[in-house]
């Protein structure tokens, strides 16, 4: 292990360290659009809409049509295969759409599952296979960055070693695949919320799994100034009885990155997790708040969070489409402030604002 | 792996953070006292003196009473177990001279390097061994930090994987052990910069070496924010062709840094290596001015880059003492 094979030339380092950093400009964080067909059929049927293309196309062209307003808000959007290659109304794809509003395109690739055996029923791992093909095709088809999601739980025997030496090593082969392809990987360790679990719990589990995440990214060569992170916050199960502040999240989840996320990861977009959006906006707000020096861009990768008011004020209908438009807008703008730690929450609670948005077990 | 048992109360943590930020406190770093006996012995040989116990007991006096100003630039002192213990002309246990100018007071606690079989004569580093009962005495007399010194070295095959997780291993057992005696640990993984290497091939073992330390002290649940970090500098081997300039020498260092050193970490004191007392301080100033932001603080450990000129100007001679003094004083400003 004491030589270096170069992996990486300076301008695709160049190239990729850039486009992160494009993804995190102050005040910008990403869209997440990128639910699959399953769980589409899941939201349609909260507003009693049929789950077909067109209904999925219709529904994404809202919120990529947002006026301008959204423009310093949204550095990135991740989509969905088949979204990335239908159509607005005018007939421009979505993916070029996108890009000339400034905004990075994103694609999620992960795909297949492979169960852990003799685990604890421990979250299934998506496979490799010809990632770096779809990578290839997926850059020429106008995606600068992906997304691939590991979930682990907490449990009183979980997560195990094995899982999350697992999904660490997962992570960093498809890190290290992505970044070969002109492809900014966005790491995504999530840990479940589900579960009675406290606060340090979270917070201590956390900071094991992002050691071992970092470590194998390490191994893999992986050059982290070109590559975005998205954990959970650290918070307390969704069944816990005690509620924590805040203040608290933010603490506890700023200490956690400050033990174990290299200073050269230029930004870590943290998703919401079935937090309400009104929650999911303070949160972030109070995070960027923390007194404990922060040396990324701290921004959101929501989806249910930024959407959740738009899909319930849609209802499906085209007539609604405006109004669904203003609150992803309304959403939007919130979330910027608060990844500036400015956001001042007015209490207007949306359609949807303060509903959670938990699922258990939620898979995609 | 999923439970959290106590290691450190509030109070303990507290005491650790405050102790580790109070050694690198803005413009401060630490003097490297620590030689072995024997180190001091090719030392004095040098300037043509005896090495004797007097000797050494003089020397270390030397430094320790220069002139006030030097609190303002030392943050900390670390001893060789011997110099703990005594005192100066006027009777002041050491320990209590040093912690009276504001100064913290640290403690070289390894035995040494030992070698690992089957290996290209690479090494792991003693001293577990009792290591509870040292520190908790050591903590009795005065010490607040401690210091364990790992060495790795660069070759075609070197460093072996083996080296490099046994060398992080011990460092964070080590790390351990002297937190839960209320000493902070100064880790240090030295890559030492004999060879022909570029600097690029330092830069990538560096990180390399600086990954699985902080794995293994995640691994070992050693508190970050109560350590201190001391790496080499990023550097060309010694005997590499191609000279990298100090701002050259401060990019590839802070680069690796950045990619393995956690924010937690309140500061990182670089060994000066064999480096000249001049090149030391170049260095230490490229690093600072370097444009790439860094979370912790950039400070120096020095042994020789302090002590050089300041012992050349004692040779051994009381008669020199204000001269030493002053040299030694300029260094630390510098």
């Amino acid at each position: 292990m004491p030589h270096q094979y170069p992996s990486l030339t300076s301008e695709q380092k160049k190239e990729l360290s850039d486009i992160a950093h494009k993804i995190v400009a102050p005040g910008k964080g990403i869209l997440a659009a990128d639910e699959s067909t399953g769980s589409m059929e899941k939201r349609m049927a909260q507003i009693n809409t049929e789950n077909t293309a067109e209904n999925r196309r219709l529904y994404r062209q809202i919120l990529f049509c947002a006026d301008d307003r959204v423009k310093p808000c949204i550095g990135g959007v991740i989509f969905f295969d088949e979204t990335l290659y239908q159509k607005t109304d005018a007939g421009e794809v979505f993916s070029k759409y996108i890009r000339g509003r400034g905004m990075a395109v994103g694609i999620k690739v992960d795909k297949g599952v492979v169960p852990l055996a003799g685990t604890d029923g421990e979250i299934p791992l998506w496979c490799l296979d010809g990632l770096s093909e779809r990578c290839a095709q997926y850059k020429k088809d106008g995606a600068d960055f992906a997304k691939w999601r590991c979930v682990l739980k907490i449990t009183a025997n979980t997560p195990s070693n094995l899982a999350i030496i697992e999904n660490a090593n997962v992570l960093a082969r498809y890190a290290s695949i992505c970044q070969m392809n002109g492809i900014v990987p966005i790491v995504e360790p999530e840990i479940l919320p589900d579960g009675d679990h406290d606060l340090k719990r979270s917070q201590y589990v956390t900071e094991k799994v992002l050691a071992a995440v970092y470590k194998a990214l390490s191994d893999h060569h992986v050059y982290l100034e070109g590559t975005l992170l998205k954990p959970n916050m650290v918070t307390a199960g969704q069944a816990c009885t005690h509620k924590y502040s805040p203040q608290e999240i933010a603490m506890a989840t700023v200490t956690a990155l400050r033990r174990t996320v290299p200073p050269a990861v230029p930004g870590v977009t943290f998703l919401s997790g079935g937090q309400s959006e009104e929650d999911a906006s303070i949160n972030l707000n109070a995070i960027n708040q923390c007194p404990l020096p922060k040396p990324w861009a701290l921004t959101f990768s929501y989806g249910r969070a930024l959407q959740a008011s738009a899909l319930k004020t849609w209802a499906g209908k085209k007539e609604n489409a405006k109004a669904a438009q203003e609150e992803y807008i309304k959403r939007a703008l919130n979330n910027s402030q608060a990844a500036l730690g400015k956001y001042v929450s007015s209490g207007d609670k949306g359609s949807a604002a303060s509903e959670s948005l938990f699922i258990a077990g939620h898979a995609y | 792996m999923t439970h959290q048992f106590t290691a450190l109360t509030p109070e303990q943590k507290q005491e650790l953070s405050s102790i580790a930020q109070r050694v690198v406190a803005t413009g401060k770093g630490i003097l490297a006292a620590d030689e072995s006996t024997g180190t001091m012995g090719k030392r004095l040989e040098k300037i043509h003196v005896e090495n004797t116990e007097e000797n050494r007991r003089y020397f270390r006096q030397l430094l320790f009473t220069a002139d006030s100003t030097i609190s303002q630039c030392i943050g900390g002192v670390i001893f060789f177990h011997e110099t703990l213990y005594q005192k100066t002309d006027a009777g002041v246990p050491f320990p209590n001279l040093v912690k009276d100018k504001g100064i913290v007071v640290g403690i070289k606690v390894d035995k040494g390097t030992a070698v690992l079989t089957g290996t290209d004569a690479e090494t792991t580093t003693q001293g577990l061994d009792g290591l509870g009962e040292r520190c908790a005495q050591y903590k009795k007399d005065g010490a607040d930090f401690a210091k364990w010194r790992c060495v790795l070295k660069i070759s075609d095959s070197c460093p072996s994987s083996l080296a490099i997780a046994e060398n992080a291993n011990v460092l964070a057992r080590y790390a351990s052990i002297c937190q839960q005696n209320g000493l902070v640990p100064i880790v240090e993984p030295e890559i030492l910069p004999d060879g022909d290497h570029s600097l690029l091939r330092c830069q990538y073992v560096t990180e390399k070496v600086l990954a699985a330390v902080y794995k293994a002290l995640n691994d070992h649940h050693v508190y970050l924010e109560g350590t201190l970090l001391k790496p080499n500098m990023v550097t060309a081997g010694q005997a590499c062709p191609k000279k990298p300039s100090p701002a050259e020498i401060a990019m590839a260092t802070v680069t690796a840094l950045r990619r393995t050193v956690p924010a937690a970490v309140p500061g990182i004191c670089f060994l000066s290596g064999g480096q000249s007392e001049e090149d030391a301080s170049l260095n230490l100033n490229a690093i600072n001015q370097c444009p790439l932001p860094k979370p912790w603080k950039l400070t120096f450990s020095y042994g020789r880059a302090l002590q050089a000129s300041t012992l050349s100007a004692w040779a051994g001679k009381p008669g020199n003492l204000q001269a030493a003094q002053a040299a030694f004083t300029e260094r630390a400003k510098v």
